[in-house]
């Protein structure tokens, strides 16, 4: 199986995996002088696990940040369902169908669990402030209707325990579930994953793992992350895109990437 | 047509044909603006060092005025006085870290700062409890400083330059350059700019959260109490004054809430601005009073230009 | 014992989303609006409606304002009593205009100025953040002011530039001016906030709620699951401002009769601030609370002394007053951040597992 056929085909689990649904052509990221991302293409498919990983600084966040429209490239295109996306805002971009999660997690520390995922649906919500106000007719009917989809997340995601809890008082690991629940509840095209398992112990990571192979597997939805850990990517992605410096180096089934040379150099380090 | 003429002609016709009465103007905003300056240092050293928005600092001023002025009236002399004024807000500086600062440490920044509104409240009522709320006249000739003034003939105009403001720039440059070469040589000084860096990697060698913070009140209660007699001097001693504590927030705005030289620069540049616009435009156009918001709204067009301030740094978001 | 909610299962979201899922606190609240509509006007004198009731009235719209936008939506604003006086100002100038118009549609319409004044002060936050937007609104404050002093206008050129409410009729009622009776007034007053606070109350507990509380907690992470931010914080400034506004306008109209430009000047911003603060930034009820501890509080100060016979003159009582505001706000903070509400809510919490605390 190469990276350049783009027939859609199926995984050995049974999975469908489509043609391109993102490509990134050619993006660079400066801050000033500094060059964080250069020249990097790839393109992620749709259905399928597609990881970035890289040593540390190596310009992943970044282009995780370019993804869902939070940086604007210097240089280079964002292609979406076939179309180069126009300078947007990120919230033009999220109702476009782009989900993510975040590495220092970005909760809304005021809210209940239960009204931190229903944020999710705020995309998909449309009865106007006035009918708002005065809680009648659509409004009423459409929060229970998205209640619906969101009990469904929190059950998926096994979370009903703590549905009525200030997330403020959830401990780490659940933090993060509830973060990756409001990114599901927007039933998004992509789902963006910064560092879903940093800071999780074994039994933890193990959870989360399970849920990303759920949510793909279940609602075939397209997942794009970035994670440290690179015994849990190879485990969990279809393909990787390694990078370093803000260079890609690699890119590639798990096992064409760990036998690449560049690779290997940039994590084990090269006698220079 | 005329309207234009009178907006962007006749003010700088005027100010060319009198140029000593310019001069005037330029010398009481600057004189004005020296005072925003040291007001708002005040709130920049604890901003810096505490992350405490301070709303009590134009407060301060009053309380420190009203605390002299009452000491001199109970019969102390007016330096003995002065010196147990710095004993008051020494005590207030270490009460408000004890009883208010020490509970709420680690709190969000504004609960911190409506914390210092409740001490806003508490200082004028307290004050005007103590002292009573009329106007009071501030001892200026007691404390030695001169009350004439001089005369220069430039263009054969009249420029009158009072010696209570010569003496004040001329403290308030004192004052100021002290507090730089404190903060920037001496081990407390740079206790104090650590602090405002990192608080984590600064309590991590070993500096004291608490010393400093009773510190640098303190300082901002000198301050306070210096821009007190100055202001005090000018218009009296009342809750008055604590308007002129308000103008210190525009400076800040202006000149960035962490920056040093922003909150002097900024104080000097509203100065001289708003006393310019209240005499060229804001007195023939405008019906005059417009020295309360002038500086609150050039700030506002300032910031929706450069959102960090003059002198603040570009701030890239990260998530 | 009494706050117990085991047996009381919901079958439906809907029914899980209603405004009273526990079927005490809808019993309770049926006992202060009773109180309210009935039993308070049925007892209390003239000077009781016109210094109590109805300012605590007025006082918790506007701090239900001021908190849709701070509490809310997290935007700091130092500028609330200036709002108040936009709606106050507007509300003066629409009944001399069209003499003819309803005096109630001329309040709820005097809202829609102050709105739009507000929208206008809140274009910056999109680029002006925290403390330098709260600095921001105090522009707005001290423009205001001057404006409403300056611009003759606005008083139908009364030489003080206060305005002065005549008699206006409803329904061959005097409602407002020097001859309507404090009864009438204090129902109007009562029906127009129980209509705002309910709209509010369904606003802050649907999607728009979220939307602003997103806002509040952590403005990035909201623009990125796809809030528009911008729209958020303005139609806060516009709800909040509105709001703000027919607060002010009920408050001259209904309650004062007559008001100065400077009595919109900032201590009443700050009175307001600290009724939201003492309240509950983010709550609706807690406004009600602030509201009443804020008005209660001068006249147990003077009461009490008097009560153990201590005499005590107006100013001391006014000092003390200040005083002990200040004191209270940096107690609240200390002991609870987040005002009465939350401590009623912790003791609710308490009284649902009493006496059996296991």
């Amino acid at each position: 199986m190469s990276v350049t056929d783009l027939e859609p085909y199926t995984t050995e689990d049974g999975r469908e995996i489509g043609g391109v649904v993102m490509e990134m052509k050619n993006i660079t990221l400066r801050f000033g002088g500094v060059v964080a991302i250069k020249d990097i293409s790839f393109d992620i498919r749709q259905g399928e696990i597609r990881a970035i990983i890289g040593p540390n600084g190596a310009g992943k966040s970044s282009m995780l940040n370019v993804i869902s429209g939070f940086y604007t490239p210097s240089e280079g295109q964002v292609w979406y369902q076939g179309q180069p996306r126009p300078a947007m805002k990120p919230f033009e971009i999220a109702r476009q169908g782009v989900a993510r999660t975040f590495q220092n997690i970005a909760l809304f520390e005021g809210m209940s669990t239960l009204d931190n995922i229903m944020t999710g649906r705020l995309t998909h919500m449309k009865s106007s402030m006035l009918s708002q106000g005065l809680w009648w007719g659509k409004a009423q009917q459409e929060e229970a209707k998205h209640r619906e989809v969101v009990e469904k997340v929190i059950d998926f995601l096994e979370i009903q325990n703590i549905r009525k809890t200030p997330v403020g008082r959830l401990p780490y690991g659940l933090k993060k579930r509830v973060e990756l629940a409001r990114a599901l509840a927007a039933e998004p095209q992509i789902l963006l994953l910064d560092e879903p398992m940093a800071g999780m112990n074994v039994e933890e990571k193990e959870d989360m793992s399970r849920f990303i192979l759920d949510v793909n597997d279940e609602f075939g939805t397209t997942i794009a992350l970035i994670e440290h850990d690179m015994g849990v990517v190879m485990d969990l992605s279809d393909r990787v895109v390694v990078m370093d410096y803000g260079k890609k180096i690699g890119d590639g089934t798990p096992d064409e990437v760990r036998n690449n040379q560049d690779v290997i150099d940039a994590y084990l380090g090269v006698a220079n | 047509m005329e309207f234009l003429k009178k907006l962007f002609v006749d003010p700088f016709v005027e100010m060319v044909s009198y140029p000593d009465f310019l001069m005037q103007v330029l010398w009481e905003g600057l004189v004005s603006g020296v005072l925003y300056s040291l007001i708002a240092l005040g709130f920049v050293l604890i901003f810096r060092s505490s992350r405490i928005f301070n709303f009590a600092q134009g407060i301060m001023v009053v309380f420190a005025a009203l605390t002299l002025v009452g000491f001199h009236a109970m019969g102390i002399p007016a330096w003995v006085s002065v010196i147990f004024t710095l004993g008051v807000m020494a005590l207030l500086a270490i009460t408000i870290e004890r009883v208010v600062l020490r509970p709420l440490v680690g709190q969000p920044d504004i609960i911190l700062f409506m914390a210092t509104i409740g001490i806003t409240l508490f200082l004028i009522g307290g004050g005007e409890l103590i002292f009573g709320g009329e106007t009071k006249r501030m001892i200026t000739s007691d404390l030695g400083i001169p009350t004439g003034s001089v005369d220069f003939e430039p263009f054969g105009g009249l420029l009158i330059l009072q010696h209570l403001d010569i003496t004040s720039v001329a403290a308030a440059v004192v004052l100021v350059t002290g507090l730089l070469i404190f903060l920037n040589k001496t081990r407390m000084g740079r206790a104090i700019r650590a602090l405002g860096d990192d608080h984590q990697a600064a309590l991590s060698v070993g500096i004291s959260l608490r010393t400093v913070w009773v510190l640098v009140w303190f300082i901002a209660g000198v301050i306070a109490l210096m821009t007190g007699i100055f202001w005090g001097a000018r218009a009296g001693v009342s809750f008055a004054l604590e308007v002129i504590a308000y103008k210190a927030l525009p400076v800040l705005m202006l000149g960035g809430l962490e920056s040093i030289t922003g909150a002097i620069v900024g104080g000097l540049a509203i100065g001289l601005l708003e006393k310019l616009f209240e005499i060229y435009w804001g007195q023939p156009l405008l019906g005059g009073g417009t020295e309360t918001w002038f500086a609150f709204v050039l700030a506002l067009i300032v910031l929706l230009f450069r959102p960090q301030g003059l002198f603040g740094e570009k701030i890239i978001e990260r998530v | 014992m009494f706050y117990n909610t085991a047996g009381q299962f919901k079958t439906s979201y809907t029914k899980d989303q209603s405004l009273f899922p526990v079927k005490q606190d809808a019993i309770l609240l049926g006992v202060v609006l009773l109180c309210a509509w009935i039993i308070f006007p049925m007892t209390a004198s003239e000077f009781t409606f016109k210094t109590m009731l109805m300012p605590v009235l007025c006082y918790s719209l506007a701090a239900l304002g001021l908190n849709v936008l701070t509490g809310f939506a997290g935007q700091l604003s130092l500028g609330t009593a200036a709002f108040m006086g936009v709606g106050a100002f507007a509300c003066y100038k629409l009944i001399t205009i069209f003499p003819e118009m309803n005096i109630i549609v001329a309040i709820l319409l005097s809202g829609v100025f102050s709105s739009a004044v507000g929208v206008a002060f809140g274009l910056p936050s999109l680029r002006i953040k925290g403390f330098y937007l709260a600095i921001a609104t105090l522009a707005a404050q001290f423009f205001l002011v001057w404006l409403f002093e300056k611009w003759h206008w606005l008083s139908n050129h009364n030489p003080s530039g206060a305005i002065e409410v005549p008699n206006i009729d409803m329904f061959g009622i005097t409602v407002a001016g020097p001859n309507a009776a404090p009864v009438t007034q204090y129902y109007l007053i009562l029906a127009i906030v129980t209509l705002i606070t309910i709209v509010t109350i369904n606003l802050t507990r649907g999607n728009q709620g979220r939307i602003w509380k997103a806002t509040r907690d952590m403005d990035i992470a909201a623009e990125l699951i796809g809030i528009n931010l911008l729209k958020s914080k303005l139609t806060a400034f516009a709800v909040s401002s509105y709001i703000v506004g027919v607060a002010g306008a009920l408050f001259v109209f209904l309650n004062l009769g007559a008001a100065e430009p400077n009595f919109f000047d900032i201590p009443l911003s700050f009175k307001i601030l600290f009724i939201a603060i003492i309240g509950g930034l983010g709550s609706v009820m807690g406004n009600f609370m602030g509201a009443i501890l804020i008005v209660a509080l001068p006249v147990v100060i003077k009461f009490l002394p008097d009560a153990i016979g201590l005499e005590i003159n107006p100013a001391t009582v006014e000092h003390l007053n200040i005083m002990t505001v200040g004191a209270l706000i940096i107690f609240f903070l200390i002991i609870e951040p987040h005002g009465l509400a939350r401590l009623w809510q912790l003791i609710r919490e308490k009284l649902i597992i009493w006496p059996f605390p296991h």
